[in-house]
């Protein structure tokens, strides 16, 4: 569906200032008189803190001050960031303090701040502030921590688990009972970074004549900052001021708000000075939050056609040391699995345990990707076993087009009921399966075998919830310039968000994208907000935004009835005016609107109409709008060294209306490429002790444009009918099934030797293990 | 304190005389001393590529170099390829039409290293852009906008009056 600029690929109003090297990231910010902060950080996964010395650090020429918690303490309300997600889950709890007092639980815990005329003196005297440690066992991996003689992640905790649920519904056991076929798997998914090319950064000033604190981070959600440095600080919600400027990329960790946040703030307000931190990269794999490690011990039961009777199993979710969001990860990773399929009984026994790593949040897919490597794993399982093709289980299984609106048995995480709002997801699937030629690759494995070379295909579907509510704000105003202004709080970090916004409102004020500004990620501008996460500002902050164009829309064709003497209905908005659709030569410019009901002391509004040309709307949604797709994938694998090439990559992705082909095509292909990373290269390596091993790019593989092949995309357009755009959200949808549809292609190439892939990413040197394994077992058998 | 050194370095055509510390490095002078922040910073060990800028014309890592190394050469940047804000130069042009950038933090040190590949290889190959750009991270794109944005330019810069 196409308007006079939605469903255009409309050029980006954040390009021009970012390819002239114009752009304003936080680290471009230098203020009169700013200093540079450090931060001491813990070498050590566990240990307790005996003594911090700092005289050594303090003689050193151009340091201002050193603060460690102790000092901080007489200015903070409260020292925790209290930025957990409500849950009745939780068996304890774990927000982490502005800095570590007397132990550190994790590599990386900032313990105290240096601020310095510069980064290089500052980053000097980190290096001799003399902290004595007396380490404590570490526990690395989030099975062995729920063991009863585990180390404590916290020494005083009566255990490792930080939260326990199920999520369940049906007779599942009795649904086993009766199978005809049951089949068990264990699975996992590695955690890996964000890795935004921008790290984390903050610049914080306190302006003593109006008492007022201005922080600039690099953060997806400055409304939540805002609000953590007023309960912090105890401060009035006007004597705070967030701003995120441009953010180098976002991914989830920056939604987090984080100790350097506060206490680069604070370290402003004590010092009287502008202070700013910048992360580097080698800190960002310490301190910034990571994703995806679970474990996996799943069954599922199905009858003689291949139907699901049920699923059930056990989760263990890697929390991190600290609560940096909550239990949403393992939630949206246990709803996933039954989503998209028809799944009558599921029971999904759910263990979040703490461990002396990183803390976790959210990181572009959320859960998604390995709740969909499990079903789509266990469901590979299931053709193989049966003899069926792939696609054909699948299609068994998946939910009809008949059957939308769908009401799932599943419960999200504010306790509504699931509801799958709009989709073919059987249709879907035929047509991935048809652009991307399936049925003729068995000839094609055939012929490439002959040649000795080994290649598979792989497949795997999608269904994710975007779009989370309850709403996000969004004001419309025509000002007597003539301009249109909009602001929400929504939060640009590098998506296009801001040319979205001017799209939308455009549509309904005269088609002049240019003649729109957008002000986002600013408190001071928007009182209320969200921000950005859960692919979901299209969805809410878009249609906030639509509502509000539409209501300015309605008052400016009023007012401009009475100026032109003109029925409304006879009006149209064209650029930047409202004329007579029959004559187009009487107009009165939308300046000229806005300045009519601006008023003048003294004379009168014209007749019914109110001041003011503008609209504010709070959609609230609490129904999350439903994205699917599927991903076909190609591989090639040298069975000598164990090196996967993808041959082809295709991907279909239905995330509703689309207001602009080209920012919906290049989210997909950067979350594919994320996909693509956790597959083959990405590995946040630790070693027993929970010590880091892969701290720079050299060990931790990021995806290159050698790596990266040509992705074919389809489109399909199912409108939601929970929103008045029929949008959905897309930001995420690219990296959900691929780590999956990889795995399936790969374990095809393999299938001569009965190789079976049971987590991601898959490295080369497992797959020749893999494969030796297999050829030995060969070999025992014959 | 560091010892200090005066150093002579053309940026962007404008001979700079500067004092600096010996251990600054090339990217903070052009970002802090000269107040040039389009050279950007991701990593700060070589591997990200968005510190890119011209050494005597030759892509090199603004990260990796001390601005004392630099006293005597030539250094172009991010900020020179513009004729005016206006007047963007066609591989940025390119960039915009194809999607070639999101956050852009990656970007200036893309545009640098493709500015070096379409001079030397003024009609490149899809392989030739990857090669070339495989030292440059991108989180948000997949490349594929890049590219496809490199062989857009490279076509319009072959079309248009050499720079």
């Amino acid at each position: 569906m196409s308007g006079r600029v939605l469903g255009q690929s409309v050029r980006r109003r954040e390009d021009a200032g970012l390819l002239l090297g114009k752009g304003r990231f936080v680290d471009d910010i230098r203020l009169p008189g700013m200093l540079e902060a450090a931060f001491v950080r813990s070498p050590h996964a566990h240990a307790a803190i005996e003594r911090i010395e700092r005289s050594a650090a303090l003689a050193l020429r151009g340091v201002h001050a050193i603060f460690t918690l102790a000092d901080l303490l007489p200015h903070l309300v409260t020292e925790r960031l209290v930025v957990g997600l409500p849950s009745k889950s939780y068996k304890q709890d774990r927000n982490r303090p502005a800095l570590a007092y007397d132990e550190v639980v994790h590599v990386g815990e900032p313990i105290a701040i240096v601020v310095a005329e510069n980064r290089y003196i500052a980053e000097d005297a980190a290096a001799l502030v003399e902290v004595d440690f007396e380490p404590l066992p570490a526990v690395a991996d989030c099975r062995a921590a729920l063991e009863s003689d585990a180390p404590r992640v916290h020494r005083n905790a009566p255990h490792n688990l930080l939260a326990e649920f199920a999520m369940a519904y049906g007779d599942v056991d009795r649904a086993f009972a009766g199978a005809p076929h049951v089949f068990r798997e264990s699975l996992k998914q590695h955690r890996g970074g964000s890795h935004s090319i921008e790290c984390r950064g903050a610049v914080a000033v306190h302006d003593v004549l109006e008492d007022r604190l201005t922080l600039w981070s690099s953060t997806q959600m400055p409304h939540a900052a805002h609000r953590l440095l007023c309960d912090m600080l105890g401060r009035d919600e006007n004597r705070v001021r967030v701003i995120a400027p441009d953010l180098g990329g976002g991914f989830g960790p920056k939604l987090v708000f984080y100790p350097e946040d506060v206490v680069t703030a604070l370290a402003a307000m004590l010092l009287g000075r502008p202070v700013k931190w910048i992360e580097d990269r080698r800190e960002h794999f310490v301190a910034t939050t990571q994703e995806r490690d679970q474990y996996w011990d799943v069954e599922i039961a199905v009858d003689r056609e291949a139907r699901i009777l049920g699923i059930r199993g056990n989760l263990i979710h890697d929390h991190g040391a600290y609560t940096a969001r909550g239990v949403n990860l393992p939630h949206n990773a246990a709803e996933t699995v039954p989503l998209q399929y028809e799944v009558p009984a599921y029971r999904m026994n759910v263990q979040v345990a703490l461990t002396s790593k990183v803390p976790v949040s959210p990181v572009r897919g959320a859960g998604h990707p390995q709740g969909t490597f499990v079903i789509e794993r266990l469901l590979d399982r299931v053709a193989r076993e049966l003899g069926l093709d792939r696609a054909e289980v699948r299609r068994r299984n998946l939910i009809p087009a008949s059957s939308m609106p769908y009401t799932t048995q599943l419960k999200a995480r504010g306790g509504m009921p699931v509801v799958l709002d709009s989709g073919d997801y059987p249709a879907c699937q035929a047509e991935i399966l048809e652009r991307a030629g399936w049925a003729d690759f068995p000839g094609r494995q055939q012929a490439a075998r002959a040649e000795g070379r080994y290649v598979g295909i792989g497949f795997a579907n999608y269904c994710k919830g975007t779009g989370r509510g309850p709403f996000e704000s969004a004001t419309v105003r025509i000002a007597p310039s003539g301009k249109v202004h909009v602001y929400s709080g929504a939060a640009a970090m590098g998506q296009g968000t801001r040319t979205m916004l001017a799209q939308v409102v455009a549509e309904q004020l005269g088609g002049a994208v240019e003649n729109v500004t957008v002000t986002v990620s600013d408190s001071a501008a928007v009182p209320m907000g969200l921000g950005g996460s859960n692919s979901r500002q299209t969805v809410l902050a878009g249609s906030s935004a639509h509502l509000a164009a539409v209501a300015v829309r309605k008052k400016a064709l009023k007012i401009a009835s009475h100026l032109l003497e003109a029925d409304e209905s006879e009006l149209e908005v064209e650029r930047d005016r409202v004329r007579v659709r029959s004559t187009h030569d009487r107009s009165v410019t939308l300046g000229q609107i806005a300045r009519s009901v601006a008023g003048t002391a003294g004379y009168a509004l014209p007749p019914g109409v109110t001041p003011g040309l503008e609209a504010t709307e709070n959609l609230v949604i609490d129904d999350m709008a439903h994205a699917n797709g599927a991903a076909v994938v190609e591989v090639e694998v040298d069975i000598e060294t164990g090196h996967v090439k993808i041959l082809r990559f295709v991907g279909l992705h239905d995330c509703g209306r689309i207001l602009n082909p080209m920012l919906v095509e290049g989210q997909v292909l950067g979350g594919t490429a994320h996909g693509i990373g956790n597959a083959l290269y990405e590995w946040m390596g630790y070693d027993e002790n929970a010590q880091p091993v892969t701290t720079n790019y050299g060990e931790y593989l990021l995806v290159t444009a050698t790596e990266m092949p040509h992705v074919e995309n389809y489109y399909r357009e199912s409108p939601s009918p929970l929103n008045p755009l029929g949008v959905k959200g897309v930001g995420e949808c690219g990296v959900v099934p691929v780590a999956a549809a990889v795995a399936s292609a790969v374990e095809d190439a393999l299938s001569p030797f009965g190789v079976r892939i049971t987590q991601a990413p898959i490295f080369p040197a497992q797959l020749v293990a893999l494969i030796e394994e297999a050829r030995a077992r060969g070999q025992k058998n014959t | 304190m560091s010892e200090t050194r005066n150093i002579r370095v053309t940026v962007n055509g404008v001979v700079r005389d500067e004092q600096v510390e010996v251990r600054l490095t090339l990217a903070d002078f052009l970002r802090q001393k000269l107040g040039l922040t389009g050279t950007h910073l991701g990593c700060e060990h070589g591997v990200c590529g968005a510190c890119t800028v011209l050494y005597d014309g030759r892509s090199a890592r603004a990260c990796l170099m001390l601005a004392v190394q630099a006293h005597g050469h030539e250094v172009t940047t991010i900020e020179s390829l513009a004729e005016s804000a206006e007047r963007l130069h066609p591989l940025q042009e390119a960039f915009s039409d194809n999607h070639g950038l999101q956050c852009g933090f990656c970007t200036p040190g893309i545009l640098m290293t493709l500015i070096e590949l379409l001079r030397d290889t003024p009609d490149p190959r899809e392989e030739e852009v990857r090669v070339a750009l495989s030292g440059n991270l991108c989180r948000c794109t997949g490349y594929q906008g890049i590219v496809a944005s490199a062989l857009d330019a490279a076509k319009r810069m072959r079309a248009g009056t050499p720079r």
